[in-house]
């Protein structure tokens, strides 16, 4: 299990990280990379574009299945990784350093209700069981 | 083995098992007003009495000179296309589960895929789809996906009604805003002035047939760079014939077209009364993941020797389920074969021969009924073997008259563009003699002729 303590998460296995100039990082947690396989191909939002918390906004797609990605909190979205096109196998190499998209909240509150490291494994142990 | 696997012993034990008494119950839940439907079904024939029913209505039928178009068209196919076609090795209408298990069957899919490619100038295509006007559906739903947001697409009215309807009739419910652009009354093709009203709108993509509806050719570089200037799509709508003859999708505009798609009888698939035939749809390589059905790929096996494989499936439903790019997941398997070891037969340039004759009778056809009194071409340009003429009567009286000559003279298409009273569309192709010509002409005067006697009288 690798669930870095410094970052927050979603139910639906987005890991986010506060950056220093207000966005949020998003990418998919090392326990969704391992559950999809290799993945082959990541399709990145438009950049611009807003989201609502919850809502699809990019999908990743491995050798057996394809996933949406669900923005962990409503913004608009502000950078996206273009190296992930030439090397989606990135993700499964090292799923933290591997950002997919930056998003600018509407709502910072909404970070409070992403969840911690220690709540992010129970739900995995749960998931599990 | 049994087609019906089930035997009456097995379908009890299998009711036993769950607790219903008859089949019947199965369906409870259908209310009984849907299940009352009456089938008119006349008892079985035995198959001598099949046969002798089938050889009289093909009698009814007649035998016809035909110059109808309108979206079928008759070309010869050469009579080893379906003598190999119907081997058993390839005789299945359908896809094949248990794919890479079939390697004959996807190689010549492969094959499928390049050739079209070739045709078009795009860089993929798929496995092929129900029929040239779904196919225009699909391309249409494709677009829209591409462009995550506009859901505007401009529609001229110079592609087939029929292209237009099934296109309205799929995308309709799914919040897609179909724009009839009209024609040009002395051209026949898009009206670029209607253009303009959408300058500054946003546009999902815009549909450009070649040749149209009317057998004309569209100003595709201008309306393709049209399209592109305003971040719009564009998607071409081609006859695979014509294309052997004019510059393909892929070369049009400055940054070619985005998608095209046709319908594929043409190329060796008879016209059986209306089906079955197929659709194609090729497109640029940045845009294959939101390419509908399926898509054939060649890789190499464990011991590096060369194999085809079903590649990128995760756009398709066993994969992505509801949010799959299409609820197409098969292909038309047997036309698609026809197709294939038709284009392999006739090669590049014999198509373009085929297509240089059908274009070649055309103009030779318009030379000759052009010349009767009151006979005209409706429209001004270029054209490829479909040509709208406008007659001094009826439309439908004068097809009427020349059906009792045995002859399809064309379609009225007073039907679905009321404008074009007295306008007939005409289809000549590589099938036809200048003897037949002749006949056409021949036959058309001496009709007209009769009917102004009849109209002075």
């Amino acid at each position: 299990m690798n669930v870095p303590p410094e970052l927050r998460y979603s139910e639906t296995h987005e890991w986010t990280r506060l950056e220093a100039d207000g966005t949020v990082s998003v990418g998919i947690t090392w326990h969704a990379q391992d559950r999809l396989g290799d993945l082959v191909y990541v399709e990145v939002p438009p950049l611009g574009k807003s989201f609502d918390k919850g809502q699809a906004c990019a999908v990743v797609e491995s050798v057996k299945a394809a996933s949406d990605i669900y923005a962990p909190v409503s913004g608009t979205i502000e950078a996206v990784n273009v190296d992930l096109a030439g090397s989606p196998e990135k993700v499964n190499d090292d799923a933290y350093a591997t950002w997919m998209f930056r998003m600018r909240p509407s709502d910072a509150t909404q970070l409070e209700s992403l969840l911690s490291a220690a709540e992010y494994e129970k739900l995995i142990a749960a998931e599990e069981h | 083995m049994p087609f019906i696997p089930h035997t009456e012993t097995d379908v009890r034990a299998m009711l036993e098992s769950i607790g219903v008494d008859s089949l019947e119950r199965l369906f409870d839940e259908i209310p009984p007003q849907l299940r009352q439907i009456a089938l008119d079904v006349p008892p079985a024939l035995s198959e001598m009495q099949v046969m002798r029913l089938m050889q009289q209505r093909a009698q009814a039928d007649g035998e016809w000179a035909s110059f109808l178009g309108g979206g079928a068209y008759e070309h010869h196919i050469p009579a080893a296309v379906w003598q190999i076609t119907t081997r058993g090795e390839f005789y299945s209408a359908y896809t094949p589960y248990q794919a890479e298990a079939s390697q004959g069957t996807l190689q010549v899919l492969f094959e499928y895929q390049t050739m079209m490619a070739s045709l078009t100038g795009l860089d993929v295509t798929n496995a092929s789809l129900y029929d040239g006007a779904s196919a225009l559906a699909e391309a249409v739903l494709m677009a829209v996906r591409l462009q995550r947001g506009p859901r505007r697409v401009l529609a001229p009215a110079s592609l087939s009604p029929v292209y237009r309807k099934v296109v309205r009739a799929i995308v309709s419910n799914q919040d897609i805003e179909l724009i009839e652009l009209p024609y040009a009354p002395d051209t026949g093709t898009t009206s670029l002035e209607s253009l303009a009203r959408w300058e500054g709108e946003q546009v999902a993509a815009l549909i450009i047939p070649q040749p149209n509806f009317f057998g004309m050719l569209e100003p595709v570089h201008h309306l393709t760079d049209w399209a592109h200037a305003r971040n719009a799509l564009a998607i071409g709508v081609i006859n695979p014939v014509a294309a052997a003859m004019l510059q393909p999708p892929g070369a049009w505009g400055t940054n070619g077209c985005d998608i095209a798609v046709g319908e594929g009888q043409p190329l060796g698939v008879p016209l059986a009364g209306g089906g079955p035939y197929f659709g194609f749809i090729a497109c640029k390589l940045a845009h294959v993941r939101q390419m509908p059905g399926r898509i054939v790929g060649q890789t190499a096996d464990a011991e590096g020797k060369r194999g085809f494989t079903l590649t990128l499936q995760a756009r398709e439903q066993h994969i992505r389920r509801s949010k799959a790019t299409s609820n197409i997941c098969t292909n038309q398997g047997l036309a698609v074969t026809a197709a294939t070891i038709y284009m392999a037969m006739v090669g590049p340039v014999g198509l373009r021969r085929v297509a240089q004759a059908c274009h070649a009778n055309l103009l030779a056809l318009l030379e000759r009924v052009t010349a009767l009194g009151g006979v005209q071409r409706r429209f001004a340009g270029p054209a490829f073997h479909e040509a709208v003429i406008s007659v001094p009567v009826a439309a439908q009286d004068l097809l009427q008259r020349m059906r009792e000559d045995r002859i399809l003279a064309g379609l009225d298409l007073g039907h679905d563009y009321p404008e074009l009273d007295n306008a007939v569309l005409l289809c000549v192709t590589e099938t036809k003699e200048l003897s037949d010509l002749d006949r056409y002409a021949q036959a058309m005067q001496s009709v007209l002729a009769q009917m102004q006697r009849a109209a002075a009288a």
